[in-house]
């Protein structure tokens, strides 16, 4: 009961000026061991912010308690100052084959959001008709999700999470069960959604390569307790295509990131 | 090729073919009494004769209506009570071992307290079907609810669905399959049960009656022509659930 009051008593720290989410005083434990106690973060709004830290230190679960999918111990996350239930939010699982609904055809899934949100059936046929245009698709969305490949079926997933104009989107290592060069197309995907949107993303990453080349900040995280190590900025110009790779700010914001993250392994291990 | 597609189109009967021939061969070398087994076209002629003209039809149709109607209820009242307690772990834990308990009581075992309740009739074969059919069906749907994957029910929510619409509109569709499996032993089950239950507990027809009157009065034709009318009987609603079950639950195991 305590934790909440802390917030409130303390002096909560102003957010940034173009911040979209603050997260304050997010607190979380599990069996007793802390993850989270007091952590308090900005996320900009119009970028996109990957979220990058060793294993086990709550990456998923930070986005998850922040889209409401798992219950804080303690603390909030305003958006826009605005709750959660006043905000429209779009997530993207990393297993799209246990996201996505089986017993619908991919079309109907990606109009399922707009059928909750109450929208007429000829408003989910034109937002539909909308989201496959400006994809691009090839592909048969009257198919079933489990007659896709796994890209077909991830890229369903996305165009369904986009489906409401979220305002923000929430990513969970999105491409992490996909081919290479899947992975490489869908990136190039994402970014063109990101340009055309400009909508806030928080993307959870394992891949370092992927969370800097997507990102306009990477949120490193330590080990648990977790704690923000730092935040690099990559402000690389977009459309950002493989060649960026192979850039020297992107391999400057790459070693940067390599090395918080060394260091905050090593740390820990050094203090166990 | 075409002789692959024709061997293809011809292995599921082989084994059949297989039964009545050894079937024929046993009674035509009478190593076996005739009184006691019939010859194949003996037993095919009491079938048709049954069918057609006879009295098996009738007691075919008794025996599928006994059997759907106690099917019918033990779903109608063990789907919802299945999911009810399927969303609830600790409800669920709770009243496992009662659930388990009653499951595993061979369910003939009751038929004395359903009669004293219920008295002679055809509410107590009906009843007794419809509640060991309904235990199947309900620990299997409140199972179906219980393991059905978190990821869809989480990306419903995060969407902005209602609980209730989660329930109705993805944990209920989540938990079918293996509701499926309940109500295809379910349906098996009753028919066990409603032909056990004309056997021996006043009945006047049925397909259970009419395989012990025939037994009685040593017709062994017309017993095993009702012999196979249950067997028809039993994989045929076998296989109309598998139909359903591959139109309805196309995603099933996928």
């Amino acid at each position: 009961m305590n934790a909440p009051q802390d917030v409130a008593v303390g002096s909560p720290r102003r957010p940034a000026p173009g911040t979209h989410i603050t997260i304050r005083g997010l607190t979380k434990s599990f069996a007793g061991q802390p993850l989270y106690s007091g952590f308090d973060l900005d996320i900009p709004k119009g970028q996109i912010t990957s979220i990058f830290g060793p294993n086990g230190c709550g990456k998923s679960t930070m986005i998850n308690m922040v889209a409401g999918l798992l219950p804080m111990d303690g603390g909030e996350a305003l958006f826009d100052g605005k709750t959660l239930s006043d905000t429209v939010i779009g997530y993207v699982f990393q297993n799209y084959r246990d996201a996505l609904f089986p017993w619908k055809r991919a079309i109907d899934n990606i109009k399922y959001p707009l059928r909750i949100a109450g929208k007429t059936k000829g408003e989910c046929d034109a937002r539909a008709d909308e989201l496959v245009k400006s994809f691009d698709i090839r592909f048969d969305l009257n198919r079933y999700p489990y007659e896709l490949s796994g890209g077909q079926q991830q890229l369903v997933s996305i165009m369904r999470s986009l489906a409401v104009h979220p305002e923000v989107l929430f990513l969970d290592e999105p491409f992490s069960a996909l081919d290479y060069e899947m992975t490489l197309f869908m990136r190039d995907k994402l970014q063109d959604i990101f340009e055309a949107t400009k909508t806030t993303m928080i993307l959870v990453s394992h891949d370092l390569d992927e969370a800097v080349y997507l990102a306009d900040q990477v949120l490193m995280l330590t080990r648990r307790p977790t704690r923000i190590a730092e935040v690099v900025r990559f402000d690389a110009a977009r459309p950002r295509r493989p060649e960026t790779l192979t850039s020297d700010a992107f391999i400057r914001a790459k070693a940067q990131c390599l090395e918080v993250f060394q260091r905050e392994v090593r740390a820990r291990e050094a203090a166990a | 090729m075409l002789n692959g597609r024709i061997a293809n189109a011809l292995t599921p009967a082989v084994g059949a073919l297989a039964f009545i021939i050894l079937w024929w061969f046993v009674t035509w070398l009478r190593w076996i009494d005739p009184v006691l087994l019939p010859s194949p076209q003996a037993s095919a002629r009491a079938i048709w004769e049954g069918f057609v003209g006879g009295n098996l039809l009738k007691d075919f149709l008794i025996t599928i209506r006994r059997t759907l109607l106690a099917f019918g209820i033990a779903v109608a009242v063990c789907v919802p009570l299945g999911l009810v307690l399927g969303s609830s772990v600790r409800l669920y834990r709770s009243l496992e071992f009662v659930i388990d308990f009653f499951r595993s009581t061979p369910a003939s075992a009751l038929f004395p307290l359903f009669l004293v309740i219920l008295g002679v009739g055809e509410s107590t074969k009906i009843a007794v079907a419809a509640f060991g059919a309904g235990l199947l069906i309900l620990f299997n749907t409140a199972y179906g609810v219980m393991n059905a994957r978190k990821t869809r029910q989480a990306a419903a929510r995060v969407m902005g669905a209602s609980p209730m619409r989660v329930m109705m509109g993805v944990t209920l569709l989540e938990s079918l399959p293996q509701t499926f499996v309940g109500m295809r032993s379910g349906v098996s089950f009753s028919l066990v049960i409603v032909i056990v239950a004309e056997m021996f507990i006043g009945s006047t027809d049925g397909l259970g009656q009419r395989v012990i009157n025939a037994q009685m009065i040593f017709n062994m034709p017309e017993m095993y022509a009702t012999i196979f009318g249950a067997g028809v009987l039993g994989y045929g609603l076998n296989l109309v659930f598998i139909v359903i079950e591959r139109r309805f639950i196309h995603w099933g195991g996928k």
